[in-house]
């Protein structure tokens, strides 16, 4: 009985660490219509950053936080740079987002050579909690926790806010909500930077259970794409299910099923895009 | 953003050694080419590129001169694929002409190129441990200094059973036939000894989060893991954050040297067993480490070590052959009948199908000052890769693999 | 004058064993060839149909490892490539029909599942493949008893496939039924009104696209003499996608193009420049930059914009005779 509650945890965990990855990228696809392929070097690069700042003083938090700002800066020259050139054109897009995906990689392996990197637990989190007879990381607890957290703030900020109601605006709708006077612009750039940084915020976060080596990269992204593809994209709520559908099938399925444990995510996104093209919390066809 | 060019023709003081050096007469007064196949990028770098630390560490060792030539060293990146790797040899083979090849990393990448390697008559050293490459699908122009993927599983096995008495384990390792192989010697050894293995875990190359697996890790004496590259870190990490204390017994690449700067506390009290011992006292160990510290500010491990290794054997078989390296059956029947005394792995000869006979090491990770190192706790000696069976017995059975030998159920 | 300038190139083409400077040149002549007529087949439904797929390496290695399977078991190479091929057309039309039942992101998205459901079973239905050690085979076929064993005879073989390809694209794009596919990438709302059945086009020209990735696959096989899960990976498709977009999509010379870019870098170019992998993605974001929508497309248009920038001078002079 206690496998099943550990891994009901453990999915909750991963379902957390998913979200932080995939919200952003959610955001991004639904808001301006770019798949950024990038996603998953912007959580390896808000890493790796980390374990720089971390070797120069900073805690843990204070470096995630930072570490998710340089991501951001980072994702916001892209934006401003190169991916505003090119409205529409996915292809474009997909090439240069991967292009950008080498690059990044490659400099990853130049800049902390191809040894893996461990971030540490931050003290306080060390060790597990014990609730009734079973004891659980408390990490894993805490990143739940901070999943929970971030989820209830990016809602306020999107329900509550003037901005908020601009990027929903401009989700519907993006030529109306230029007609009505939104800074379509703008506002792009900034839910870019936003997604870039909730990406790299991330990969921090993840850095203590996952640690930070090349090609983690190309680990994270398919299940940032399998998390929107399952929940749509552009939904907030989509989002947060679909992590935890994923973190769910994930656990449950590598345990239970090992013998599927390569289709564990796969097969079932078929089968829900076959039966449901446009996702399990798609509004629109995508 | 510095992109060095690297076509690297190492010819380290070349005109003016040889001008003053007593040329033997065969010298002939073309370098002697060794073609590296390494990874360099890409997720499977990390391997690589110690790889080529080792053998870059050799030769600045010997100065660039082997058996009196002067020695050139062409890299090819493999990018870790097979279709790569192929490209890569017939760079080096066609356009290069090099005399021989050390590497690749990987099984498959070996695998890809085996039969190219045997028609063009190219000698291969290589560390990648495919267990038939040395048993039934021999291949007359390779060497292994290093070790098959079961090779150091037996005497872990061995040690387990008698020394450390476990009678129940648990197998967990990456699902490829490396895995698999390392795990099917272990379960071997292990069962005829006494024990029992009692679940055999394979999660995917590419897992991000162990916890599926390890949640199952419980009512057994021992966990045995077979992990390489960077996932023994990240395996280890999650076993203990998941609050398990069983004992955790490894292979060769689950508590590598190199690894040990990347790993935590987590790693103290893991057993493994390997071909290189970081703390083997002789004097080119002793050479090696320095080496590498000074150039890259870590210790080698298994990789360096064998690259390292590799370039001591080709060493030898040089100055078998006066340096010749025109006549191909000469120089790998050279190659095989090298025998050494001080390497960084100990005394090793080869077997009749050029796999290493040599000893291997059990380790414990330990903690001292604030490092951790391996402390070698028993050593076993002239260890075959059919440890202590029959050959003819050892090649009539299947080949180690996923479901071979079976559970017992 | 075309036609000159055709049978130039062929010419060249063919001569290349002669010129390229040794069998590992006209090995990696024969690798772009291969890799050409692999973006080709996914042109076909990247840029005429628009519809984009990553997950054309599992039929690509569909091919090559059904291929391998029938050659180890001791068949003929006709019946070889007969088998391949159509073991991938009926995986092709599996393929499709689930495929289709998207579009945009989730069209792709259903390929990048097919794709790793392909290489989920490469990998781990050992029986059948071998796993990760993968399955290597010997022997070309020898076509009216002429050996390929030699880099250029496998070359010049390679070269009558990829013409007889590009020959194949060329009649495909200019036929009603290219014109068609178009029509449903540009508006499927309007075809379907006027009595096209979108789908069944689409599904024809998946399987199309199919056929020539698989026929790439064979040739994969046949020149590398092994096939393991790596050639049917994700990132085996999508570097055969970047081939295309890089190149430029909807063109004949596009994947062609591409192909030869990414297999010059990997192959050739790493072997003088260590960060090949950094030179490779800023290549493609320069090309994305300079020229949105590819090389070929991006340097006709560079080429126009300098004749027309050369040609102004002449006909001012001219027209106030004119007036």
């Amino acid at each position: 009985m206690s496998l099943w509650l550990v891994l009901a945890v453990n999915s909750v965990t991963l379902g957390g660490l998913l979200f932080l990855l995939s919200a952003g990228f959610s955001l991004i696809f639904g808001l301006m219509r770019i798949p950024n392929l990038t996603h998953g070097s912007f959580f390896m690069l808000g890493a790796y950053l980390a374990t720089a700042l971390i070797r120069r003083g900073f805690d843990f938090w204070s470096a995630a936080v930072v570490a998710g700002l340089l991501v951001a800066v980072f994702g916001g020259v892209v934006e401003r740079l190169i991916l505003r050139r090119l409205p529409g054109a996915e292809l474009a897009q997909v090439l240069v987002t991967l292009g950008l995906s080498f690059m990044v990689a490659d400099v990853c392996l130049m800049v902390w050579t191809g040894d893996p990197i461990q971030i540490e637990t931050p003290r306080a989190l060390r060790g597990t909690t014990a609730v009734g007879s079973l004891a659980f990381p408390t990490y894993r607890l805490a990143i739940s926790f901070i999943a929970v957290v971030s989820a209830a703030g990016l809602w306020a900020l999107l329900d509550r806010t003037r901005l908020g109601a601009m990027i929903r605006a401009g989700v519907d709708d993006p030529a109306m909500a230029r007609v009505v006077g939104v800074r379509v612009s703008r506002l792009f750039t900034i839910v870019f930077c936003l997604g870039a940084w909730l990406a790299g915020f991330a990969g921090v976060i993840g850095g203590p259970i996952l640690s930070v080596y090349p090609g983690l990269d190309q680990e994270m992204l398919p299940l940032a794409l399998v998390v929107v593809i399952l929940g749509g994209s552009g939904s907030l709520l989509g989002s947060l299910v679909g992590s935890f559908v994923v973190g769910f099938l994930y656990n449950f399925g590598q345990a239970m099923l090992p013998e599927l444990a390569y289709v564990v995510l796969f097969l079932p996104m078929l089968v829900v895009l076959v039966v449901r093209p446009e996702g399990l919390f798609g509004r629109q066809a995508l | 953003m510095v992109l060095t060019v690297s076509r690297r023709s190492f010819l380290v003081g070349g005109a003016a050694l040889a001008a003053t050096w007593p040329l033997p007469a065969f010298a002939q007064g073309k370098p002697v080419k060794i073609g590296l196949l390494t990874v360099k990028t890409g997720p499977l770098a990390q391997g690589g590129i110690q790889m080529e630390q080792g053998i870059v560490r050799f030769l600045k060792d010997r100065n660039y001169t082997l058996a009196g030539r002067k020695a050139e060293l062409v890299v090819g990146d493999t990018g870790g694929n097979p279709a790569g790797t192929k490209t890569k040899i017939q760079e080096l083979v066609e356009r290069d002409n090099v005399d021989l090849i050390v590497g690749p990393l990987a099984a498959f990448e070996l695998l890809a190129i085996t039969d190219y390697a045997a028609q063009a008559k190219m000698p291969i050293l290589s560390l990648a441990a495919a267990e038939d490459m040395t048993q039934r699908k021999p291949n007359p122009y390779f060497v292994r200094a290093s070790a098959t993927s079961s090779q150091f599983m037996h005497p872990m096995a061995d040690y387990a059973a008698k020394e450390l008495k476990f009678k129940r384990v648990i197998t967990i390792s990456e699902d490829f036939a490396f895995g698999h192989e390392q795990m099917a010697g272990f379960q071997r050894v292990f069962e005829d000894a006494g024990g029992r293995v009692v679940k055999k875990l394979w999660p995917p190359l590419v897992t991000p989060d162990y916890t599926p697996y390890i949640a199952q890790l419980s009512g057994v004496d021992a966990v045995v893991q077979g992990f390489a590259g960077s996932n023994p870190l990240k395996f280890m990490k999650q076993y203990k954050d998941a609050g398990l204390k069983l004992p955790v017994l490894g292979g060769a690449p689950a508590c590598d040297e190199a690894l040990l700067k990347s790993f935590g506390d987590e790693a103290i009290g893991v057993i493994s067993c390997s071909a290189y011992a970081g703390d083997l006292d002789t004097p080119s160990n002793k050479r090696l480490i320095e080496g590498m510290v000074r150039d890259h500010g870590n210790i080698p491990g298994l990789y360096a070590a064998g690259l390292y290794i590799n370039g001591m054997v080709a060493e030898a078989a040089l100055e078998k052959t006066g340096g010749r390296t025109d006549d191909k059956e000469a120089l790998i029947k050279a190659l095989r009948a090298v025998s050494l005394t001080d390497t960084p792995r100990g005394p090793f000869r080869f077997d009749h199908f050029g796999n290493v006979i040599g000893n291997f090491y059990i380790r414990r990770c330990e903690k001292k000052g604030d490092k951790l190192v391996n402390t070698t706790i028993k050593t076993y000696k002239d260890v075959s890769q059919f440890w202590t069976y029959d050959e003819k017995w050892f090649l009539a059975q299947p080949v180690y693999s996923r479901d071979y030998p079976p559970l017992r159920s | 004058m075309k036609r000159l300038a055709l049978a130039a190139a062929v010419v060249v083409l063919a001569a290349a064993p002669l010129w390229v400077g040794g069998t590992y040149y006209v090995n990696v002549a024969s690798q772009i060839l291969v890799y050409a007529i692999f973006a080709l087949g996914i042109n076909v439904l990247v840029g005429y149909a628009g519809l984009v797929t990553l997950g054309h390496a599992g039929l690509f290695g569909i091919a090559a490892y059904a291929a391998a399977r029938v050659m180890n078991g001791g068949a003929g190479h006709v019946t070889v490539a007969v088998v391949a091929l159509a073991v991938t057309l009926a995986a092709a039309a599996v393929f499709a029909a689930l495929a289709l039942r998207g579009t945009g992101l989730g069209f792709v998205m259903i390929t990048v599942a097919l794709g790793q459901i392909v290489w989920g079973v490469a990998y781990r239905w050992i029986s059948l493949t071998n796993g990760d050690n993968g399955v290597s085979v010997t022997g070309r076929p020898r076509p009216l008893g002429l050996s390929l064993a030699s880099p250029a005879a496998f070359y010049w073989a390679t070269l009558v496939v990829f013409l007889v390809t590009v020959a194949a694209m060329a009649v495909f794009v200019a036929s009603p039924f290219g014109v068609s596919l178009r029509g449903t990438r540009d508006q499927p709302r309007r075809m379907n009104a006027l009595g096209y059945h979108v789908w069944m086009i689409r599904f024809l020209a998946f399987l199309f696209s199919g056929l020539w990735s698989g026929v790439a696959g064979l040739l994969y096989l046949y020149y590398n003499q092994f096939v393991s899960p790596q050639a049917v990976a994700l990132t085996a498709s999508a570097e055969a996608l970047l081939m295309v977009i890089s190149g430029g999509t909807g063109t004949l010379l596009g994947p062609i193009v591409g192909a030869a870019l990414v297999v010059v870098i990997k192959n050739v170019a790493s072997a003088y420049i260590e960060r090949w992998n950094f030179v490779l993605g800023a290549i493609f974001v320069l090309i994305v930059v300079f020229m949105p929508d590819g090389l070929v497309p991006g340097t006709v248009r560079f080429w126009r914009w300098l004749t027309a920038a050369r040609r102004p001078a002449a006909p001012a002079a001219v027209a106030p005779a004119g007036d």
